[in-house]
């Protein structure tokens, strides 16, 4: 039991409860004015309407680091935001999946952008240029650039290559920095698969000759609109080296070098990243066979691709500069642009460069999975309509009304005027958990689902019920023969720790099935963890408090019929009155640690025998006709707010036991003040004329 | 509701009293019959109507179609436009359908979509269209179960620390396998349909059951802390005084958390049609009600029947029944009786 001069001070509380409201009210305030804060949650896609794909990564017995998911989503996004979808939501779920939700009715080419995970092409050089913006004509500003591409020993190209990176750029543009590095590298070098030249060749499905287009004959690409673009493009500025759309396959494109290095104009899509059969990290083998310390990258083709990849080479090796060079174009960005060195008729080739470690196996899983470090499946793919989104959120809410509207019904006829505690909570906590929604929306991008709702719905009743064990320990402790003072604190320690056990087990089911669910299990089980947090606050900081000022007015003290609260409705009978007197004494000897306690009590006692003799007035009527509602406060647990009352008076200083049970009366006017026994004396005549009416229906 | 009062008075002081440990045996047998029974609907009528989540495939929702009724037409268009796709046509409310296919190819669901537009003259925003991959299904069950066990796991052991004996843990766990098998049998039987959601009303109901039992058990915790000093009552009535003693708790906290999920059922199943709304609240109406009466008649009296073995309850008992020989006593519990 609390020290017994604490009284209770429901005000304290309240502020607290206050400042926590006025807290969350000028955050999402301030959020609204100078931020993105709204004063409604953001909805879900299954309210609002839209698109929501569900990708699973395709590995085989394979891990997928965050790392690699959250490079996916990167990337997704940027494909998304090239295509100028707004408020497109995009992120990792649980530990595999990505989840992209596009709002409205986003058209075929963007859910393809998203669910391609290859969007990897090669394409011609039709020009090379420095990366800002020029002011003369692009086309006639060709640079040498890339890491070359070389296949088995050729010496001579080799030499040719040195040629090329040392007469670099016409134009007189900045020359890119990976030229001087494919000059100096760019060696005839034999892959791994020199050794078996013609494989590979059989699959030639491919009826398209290849290269389909031809920029230095064909200058058809050099229109208005491309030079124009061309020219105006500024690599050198990061947001437009974000890449997103691959752009047209069959048109030429304007693309800057993924390091900023340099701008291009490619060619219509030759072969599509999807013939590339695998990419891997490896070292340039020398001339002589010996693999040296210079990271490269190692390619291979499908048949289709070899056939294709044959017929280009074919056709570029031995052009003049750009037209030898082919762009590895990854979502509008040239991840490379490799000079070719030779035919290459088995598909396998390598890209040598100056590349570290790292770049080459950056460029290496590129070209393996397309832009996504993983190449992903579709799951699920779900398009909304937004009607059925908004009529289920009314609908929804509807039922919400209703269901609240139930309860407030249930309460009210339950706990008659107390019920209104039970409504003024709730109410409470709606207000708490709507801004704690706005909050959650607004600083962590939440978005309110249908099964959050029904989260919340769900989250009124078990809002509702730690008022229920409250009231319902209150009213034992009333049945024991407390008066409501001390029955309030009494049962309030006794029921918070039933709420605090209980509402942990909740919280534990909405945090493991946050971490573990997914999809719209996750979105009500937030709204479910949210509700608990929100009752507790609420349990603690209004509820309670509210009943400890409602204890002190005269309709709940006293125990009107209406109060809900009344101890003759709740069977203080002569039976229970004997009953809870033995029991209390048990309760006192058994529970006291110390000998101190039950002298204590014993102490008690004297003082209520003495003090019953001048209150036995009072409660004669009561007496004879044997239905005291006499508290009999058990020593041990003797409740704060009757302490202060009587402080003075060391007869009134605490009550005990009465000793014998037809003194018992005595003791309901104990730790009230002389002036609250008066106001008492009175009430308990008019009560005496309720409780005969009760006493005859209820017998 | 003055005589609900006064019956709940009669139950707190023990006045009247419902036997949920006296008949511990007739309970926990009904209950081992229902959990078996429901067991085996699964078993015999051909496991559950599993949504589409679970199964893979295509689904369409179409909403503001003229009547519901045309289910057959649905069904045509759809076959008209994708031959193989085997429709299964519902209408979910008075102006909604849903449909059913196996799964179509991103082409097959575009052809699908815009054959339904024109048929029932809808908008293309009234069309909801869903694709659900062979795989995700399993992903889902696998984290369903999961969750489930470790949620079941870290229970345990949170209330075997505070109630500080494993038997309250054991009989709250049985009662919620109850509540699970039972909750799984209704879906079986009736062959509503299980989506997630109707999932996550299932795990929902299961952290209501555990949170139900642990507000009755906390009573029976505090009535029998020091059993052993009390001579009028035994174990067992102290263990069912403290059932009785919160049974107007369970019915009224029954009675406030089934409302609002009444009427969600209520809205669904008559202005909504299938759908989240109504998948969640089923499984909760039915779980919440079930989990209440398991907490009552399988879980609190399990408790006493696992504990009437111990040596010290089973001494307190003798003592008594001695104490009420001696003193020419009744041979049940007194009124108001405590530990």
């Amino acid at each position: 039991m609390a020290a017994t001069d604490s009284r209770p001070r429901p005000g304290l509380r309240f502020i607290w409860l206050t400042i926590i409201t006025a807290l969350l009210t000028a955050a999402i305030a301030a959020g609204a004015l100078w931020s993105n804060a709204t004063w409604a949650p953001k909805l879900a896609l299954d309210l609002e309407g839209g698109t929501s794909i569900i990708l699973e990564p395709q590995v085989k017995d394979q891990q997928v680091t965050k790392e690699q998911l959250q490079q996916a989503v990167a990337i997704i996004r940027q494909r998304v935001d090239s295509t100028g979808v707004s408020e497109a939501e995009i992120n990792t779920q649980g530990d595999r999946n990505i989840i992209v939700n596009l709002p409205g009715n986003p058209d075929e080419q963007t859910r393809e952008l998203v669910r391609s995970s290859a969007q990897l092409a090669f394409r011609r050089v039709a020009a090379v240029g420095a990366p800002g913006v020029e002011g003369q004509d692009g086309a006639s500003s060709p640079a040498s650039t890339g890491p070359s591409l070389s296949k088995e020993d050729q010496k001579k190209l080799d030499e040719l290559t040195k040629q090329d990176g040392q007469t670099p750029n016409a134009g007189g543009s900045v020359t890119p920095r990976a030229q001087a590095a494919a000059a100096s590298t760019g060696q005839a070098s034999p892959s791994a698969s020199a050794s078996a030249p013609q494989e590979g060749q059989q699959g030639t499905g491919d009826d398209a000759k290849r290269p389909v287009f031809d920029p230095e004959k064909d200058q058809s690409w050099a229109t208005a609109e491309i030079l124009k673009q061309y020219q105006s493009l500024d690599c050198t500025n990061p947001k437009n080296r974000t890449g997103g759309a691959a752009g047209p396959a069959d048109k030429p494109i304007v693309a800057c070098s993924s390091d900023g290095d340099a701008k291009y104009v490619a060619g219509p899509v030759e072969i599509s990243g999807d013939h590339v059969s695998d990419a891997s990290f490896g070292y340039q083998t020398s001339s002589t066979g010996n693999q040296t310390n210079e990271p490269a990258v190692n390619m291979e083709f499908d048949p289709t691709g070899t056939e294709q990849f044959k017929q280009i080479t074919t056709e570029i090796t031995n052009k003049q500069q750009p037209y030898n060079q082919f762009a590895i174009v990854l979502d509008g960005l040239v991840l490379s642009a490799p000079v070719s060195q030779a035919q290459i008729n088995d598909g396998h080739a390598q890209i040598t460069g100056n590349f570290t470690e790292q770049s080459a196996q950056t460029l290496a899983s590129q070209l393996k999975n397309g832009a996504l470090p993983i190449s992903f499946q579709v799951q699920s793919e779900e398009q909304i309509s937004p009607t059925l989104g908004s009529d289920y959120l009314q609908k929804g809410l509807l039922a919400g009304a209703i269901g609240l509207g139930l309860v407030v019904l249930y309460s009210l006829l339950q706990y008659r005027v107390l019920g209104l505690v039970t409504v003024s909570s709730l109410v409470v906590a709606g207000v708490l958990t709507y801004l704690l929604l706005l909050f959650v929306s607004w600083r962590y991008g939440y978005r309110l689902s249908l099964a959050g709702v029904a989260g919340i719905i769900v989250g009124i009743g078990m809002t509702a019920d730690s008022f229920i064990v409250y009231f319902e320990r209150v009213r034992d402790e009333l049945r024991e023969g407390r008066r409501l003072l001390s029955a309030v604190e009494v049962g309030w320690d006794r029921a918070k720790k039933t709420i605090y056990a209980s509402k942990a087990v909740n919280m534990l089911a909405a945090v493991i099935l946050y971490v573990l669910a997914v999809g719209s299990v996750r979105g009500f089980a937030f709204t479910l963890g949210l509700t608990v947090i929100v009752d507790v606050l609420v349990v603690v900081l209004f509820t309670h408090p509210m009943l400890q000022a409602l204890a002190r007015t005269r309709f709940f003290g006293e125990g009107h019929p209406m109060s809900g609260m009344d101890p003759r409705q709740l069977g203080v009978s002569q039976a229970a009155y004997r009953g809870a007197l033995n029991l209390d004494l048990d309760a006192a000897r058994a529970s006291s640690k110390s000998g101190g306690s039950y002298r204590e009590a014993k102490k008690r006692q004297a003082a209520a025998d003495r003090r019953s003799g001048e209150s036995a007035g009072s409660t004669t009527a009561l007496k004879d006709r044997g239905a005291t509602a006499a508290p009999a406060e058990p020593a041990e647990r003797t409740a704060a707010p009757d302490e202060r009352a009587g402080a003075q008076q060391p007869g009134q200083k605490e009550r005990g036991k009465p000793k014998k049970r037809d003194r018992a009366g005595g003791a309901s006017g104990a730790g009230l003040s002389l002036a609250e026994r008066k106001a008492q004396r009175q009430a308990g005549a008019d009560d005496d004329g309720l409780l005969a009416d009760d006493e005859g229906k209820d017998s | 509701m003055k005589r609900f009062f006064a019956w709940g008075n009669d139950l707190h002081s023990g006045a009247r009293s419902i036997p949920y440990v006296g008949k511990a045996k007739l309970w926990l047998s009904i209950a081992l019959l229902l959990a078996i029974l429901s067991a085996l609907v699964p078993v015999l009528g051909g496991g559950f109507n599993l949504g589409i989540a679970f199964r893979g495939g295509s689904e369409f929702q179409l909403a503001n179609v003229p009547a519901a009724s045309m289910t057959a037409d649905a069904a045509t268009t759809v076959n008209k436009a994708v031959p193989d796709a085997d429709p299964t046509v519902v209408p979910t409310s008075d102006s909604s359908l849903k449909i059913d296919t196996r799964q179509l190819t991103d082409d097959q669901m575009q052809q699908v979509r815009e054959s339904l537009i024109s048929t029932f003259k809808v908008q293309n925003s009234d069309v909801t269209s869903t694709f659900i991959g062979p795989q995700w299904g399993h992903d889902v069950t696998n984290k369903m179960i999961r969750a489930l066990v470790i949620f079941v796991a870290i229970a345990m052991v949170v209330m075997a620390l505070y109630f500080r004996t494993w038997k309250m843990s054991v009989a709250a766990i049985v009662g919620l396998v109850f509540v699970m098998l039972l909750t799984m049998g209704i879906y079986a039987i009736t062959g509503f349909e299980v989506t997630p959601e109707a999932i996550i009303g299932f795990l929902t109901v299961l952290s209501f059951s555990l949170y139900d039992t642990v507000v009755v058990f906390d009573k029976i915790r505090e009535n029998t802390t020091n059993f052993k000093d009390n001579r009028t009552a035994t174990f067992a009535e102290l263990v069912n005084l403290g059932i009785n003693q919160t049974t107007v708790r369970s019915i009224n906290t029954t009675v406030i958390a089934a409302l609002p999920i009444g009427a969600i059922l209520f809205i669904g199943v008559f202005l909504l049609g299938a759908g989240t709304l109504t998948d969640i609240s089923l499984s909760l109406f039915v779980g919440t009600i079930v989990a209440a009466a398991s907490t009552l008649f399988v879980a609190s009296p399990l408790y006493a029947v696992l504990r009437s073995r111990e040596k010290a309850v089973r001494e307190q008992e003798a003592r008594v029944l001695e104490y009420r020989r001696e003193h020419g006593l009744p041979d049940r519990a007194p009124e108001h009786a405590k530990a």
